[in-house]
């Protein structure tokens, strides 16, 4: 095996076009687990957090440009007001040793269908900078996740960042785990409300073979608080809407019944999480336009 | 590959390291330095913490060449030539010590967070060792260990 050590992107997507079987490497939370476990033998490895282009973030034409190599610690303490959904998840993921080394680009890397940053990106709008010899592109995130632990990346390219639309109202994230920390969610929502534009965005984690957006249910919801003018007026949100919204969210879904749980409760639990999380999001859009 | 790191300021040249290891691997194996733990190798139970230029991580998932040329603190490092480090002698003194297989670990990570923190209350402490597994004490040992530390390390006039 090599380990190879780019201290630019420039030398980092050279050496991914060398090898495009290397395997890229930050924090290390999925890619160690698995040499450690034998599972997987790549030919090398490409450490990127020598790579400075990578670990920071900042805005950039509208966006929140978060390089891949940013970590989930980084994420909660310097962007819980542009991206609150995104902090909110980096919160629940593993554990402070892990959110010290874990990266939202590491999580796009290995694309689970579990992975805690998807819901959130799905519900904010995000897409994913893809780089290599030949250029840079963007796909949008729901685009991004083409099955389960795959992504859209070419062999030669690597995941340089996330571009990610800053909050312009509440954001909200749910998860089911048998505890707190170090949990693999049993499902998982994202929501976001866009009051700017009067539209809403969900995702669904854990619930299909791969993160997946609500769109539907989205729209749904947009178009329902339009029609009771709840977007101006900020009254206060009926119960029967938010356990519909909770209703059309379960329509996203395609669950299977696996160790961590069985699919009839992912649905249930997806329907229950998007009712609370509309309903605390919708108390934070109440209480904004009250002050 | 050849690994040259500091370790617990002194600095560590090793060489025949496989590129694949974990920088856990090469403490243990290869430094001989036992503290930091083997248990679970994917990073659940916090056995092998140590700081990684000052940031507490797993060793076990961090590859061998990511530590080339960094500064590595291990739990080894905390004591010095006076005697155990305050938090050391509080897991003693508070009976959080049971197997003693997940204390290293423990400790650095409760350093960790005195060092942030140097007082807080049970839900931050909880929070904090969150990745963290004991299987013997229950964790209330535990907790009383970090708030005697703490108490002992803030009326010794300050955090480490």
């Amino acid at each position: 095996m090599e380990f190879l050590a780019p201290t630019s992107l420039a030398e980092a997507v050279a050496a991914k076009a060398e090898q495009p079987n290397a395997v890229p490497i930050t924090g290390g939370t999925d890619v160690m687990v698995e040499l450690n476990f034998d599972r997987h033998r790549p030919p090398a490895l490409i450490d990127l957090t020598r790579v400075p282009e990578l670990s920071e973030w900042a805005p950039d034409n509208g966006h929140i440009r978060l390089g891949a190599g940013v970590t989930y610690t980084r994420v909660i303490n310097e962007l819980s007001d542009l991206l609150p959904g995104l902090a909110m998840a980096s919160r629940t993921v593993g554990s402070p040793q892990i959110r010290n080394r874990g990266t939202v680009g590491g999580n796009l890397g290995a694309a689970s269908p579990a992975g805690d940053s998807h819901p959130p990106l799905l519900a904010a709008g995000a897409a994913v900078e893809l780089v290599s010899v030949d250029g840079t592109r963007t796909v949008p995130i729901e685009e991004f996740y083409t099955g389960v632990k795959e992504h859209a990346a070419r062999p030669a390219e690597l995941i340089s960042a996330v571009l990610v639309t800053p909050a312009t109202g509440p954001q909200q994230f749910s998860k089911i785990g048998t505890r707190n920390a170090m949990v693999i969610a049993v499902s998982a929502f994202g929501l976001a409300l866009h009051p700017d534009r009067k539209q809403v965005g969900a995702g669904i984690g854990s619930a299909a073979p791969t993160p997946r957006r609500a769109a539907a249910a989205a729209t749904w919801l947009a178009e329902a608080l339009e029609a009771d003018n709840l977007w101006e007026s900020r009254g206060p949100l009926p119960d029967a809407l938010a356990a519909e919204f909770g209703e059309h969210v379960k329509t996203a879904a395609a669950p299977i019944d696996d160790v961590r749980g069985t699919a009839a409760y992912r649905l249930h639990s997806l329907s229950v999480m998007a009712r609370r999380c509309l309903t605390w999001a919708w108390a934070d859009y109440s209480r904004i336009g009250r002050s | 590959m050849r690994i040259v790191a500091t370790v617990n300021g002194e600095t560590h040249e090793v060489d025949d390291v496989w590129e694949g290891e974990s920088l856990l691997y090469v403490l243990r194996e290869r430094m001989g330095l036992l503290g930091s733990k083997n248990a679970c190798e994917q990073g659940e139970c916090g056995s092998c913490t140590v700081y990684l230029d000052g940031v507490a991580a797993c060793a076990c998932l961090v590859a061998a060449g990511q530590a080339q040329g960094r500064d590595i603190l291990t739990v080894e490092g905390l004591a010095d030539d006076l005697g155990l480090h305050p938090i050391q002698q509080a897991f003693i003194d508070a009976g959080a010590v049971q197997c003693g297989f997940c204390t290293p670990g423990l400790i650095v990570a409760a350093h960790d967070l005195l060092r942030r923190d140097p007082d807080p209350d049970d839900p931050e402490i909880r929070e904090s060792l969150a990745g963290n597994l004991c299987r013997c004490t229950g964790y209330e040992k535990i907790l009383d260990a970090v708030h005697l530390a703490a108490v002992r390390m803030s009326s010794a006039g300050g955090p480490p």
